[in-house]
């Protein structure tokens, strides 16, 4: 049934949001504290659980999938509902904090590569 | 003809749903028709909904971008928190624990510094162009991190929508940068490899501007890129509203 695994993936996002909340209130801080990433913990970890006992079927996976794949549709959606005209003076800052980071990351690569001695010759298939 | 407004509003999400469609498939063809794939259709798709919502603000003078023209209010439920969540976590399903052992060491060491080292520089821009409160630095840290990150982080700790706004832009801009910059530095750091592939994933972490970066470089190294920026949301939406708040909120107090 498709709505089961619709019900774990709920499940695990209830879950992780109370989490959330709940170290929010314990470190007094009026926010929801990392709840989106113990979702997605909680979810890896009892998808897996389920597979390996061969409880999660194609068909739960399908429920699940669906709504992995309307993620960049309701991004698009969310960006539509957006103050923009007043961001836009902040236009600049924006440009900047994609630009930079970036850059930086960039410089990143050669240098951890060279730490994990990656050469080309030690490309698998 | 209100009647057919009434429609429309009572019917808001399903309008939404068909707009955003519509949007999507006129994005995707114009990153096909002009850019020749080079930048992806999503992110022209989230360029194109911003403009959207300034066109709304414009209109209406209202807040909520498209949402506020009555017609195209479904936009707020479509767009809003709990969708954006439950798709975001939704997307961990494809992530496996036998997949997260094969990126190994390198990858997590990447991945870790990739969210590092962008939200630091996000933040000290943040900074250096005057913010002072701890929730907008960090929903800017987040959005230098990947467009996702930063209205995750922002929503979480209630930020304002202009800063959530600043952030998704700063993420649009790492993910359409990483998109052009990849094939052209792509000799000068040595990406010509599974295993720097996979760091450099991590390292960069905005899922589509890294498998379309890899793609015009070289195809066979996609899978091993994704395989780690798959991770990174994930992990940066972890990390962002919490340790890095508590960090950016001890340093401000």
């Amino acid at each position: 049934m498709l709505i089961y695994g619709v019900a774990v993936l709920a499940g695990c996002y209830i879950l992780g949001q109370l989490t959330g909340e709940i170290l929010g209130r314990v470190l007094h801080i009026d926010a929801n504290v990392g709840g989106v990433g113990f979702a997605m913990l909680f979810l890896i970890l009892i998808s897996h659980w389920m597979q390996e006992r061969k409880l999660f079927t194609t068909d739960m996976e399908q429920g699940a999938l669906f709504w992995s794949k309307m993620y960049i549709p309701v991004i698009v959606a969310m960006s539509a509902i957006q103050n923009v005209k007043g961001a836009l003076s902040g236009g600049l800052v924006a440009i900047l904090a994609g630009v930079i980071p970036t850059a930086a990351a960039f410089l990143m690569i050669p240098l951890l590569a060279k730490l994990f001695h990656a050469h080309p010759e030690t490309t698998t298939p | 003809m209100s009647w057919i407004q009434d429609l429309l509003v009572k019917n808001g999400l399903v309008v939404a749903f068909l707009a955003t469609g519509v949007l999507m498939l006129l994005t995707h063809w114009l990153g096909k028709r002009f850019t020749g794939g080079r930048i992806p259709g999503s992110a022209i798709a989230i360029f194109f909904g911003l403009v959207l919502a300034y066109l709304g603000g414009r209109i209406t003078g209202g807040k909520k971008g498209i949402a506020d023209i009555p017609e195209l209010s479904g936009f707020s439920l479509m767009g809003g928190a709990m969708f954006r969540d439950f798709t975001i976590v939704a997307t961990a399903m494809g992530a496996s624990l036998v997949k997260i052992r094969q990126a190994g060491l390198a990858g997590a060491i990447a991945l870790l510094l990739g969210i590092l080292v962008a939200f630091i520089f996000g933040a000290g821009v943040a900074i250096a162009m005057g913010y002072r409160d701890a929730v907008s630095i960090t929903t800017i840290g987040g959005g230098a991190c990947t467009f996702i990150i930063g209205p995750v982080t922002g929503g979480a700790l209630g930020a304002s929508s202009e800063v959530i706004t600043i952030s998704i832009a700063a993420g649009l801009v790492k993910s359409i940068l990483v998109t052009i910059a990849t094939p052209m530095v792509a000799q000068y750091i040595g990406l010509n490899n599974s295993k720097t592939a996979m760091i450099y994933g991590g390292l960069i972490g905005t899922t589509s501007g890294v498998a379309a970066g890899l793609a015009a470089t070289d195809p066979k190294l996609v899978p091993y890129g994704a395989l780690t920026a798959t991770f990174y949301t994930g992990l940066g939406c972890l990390l962002c509203p919490s340790i890095l708040y508590l960090l950016v909120g001890w340093i401000y107090s």
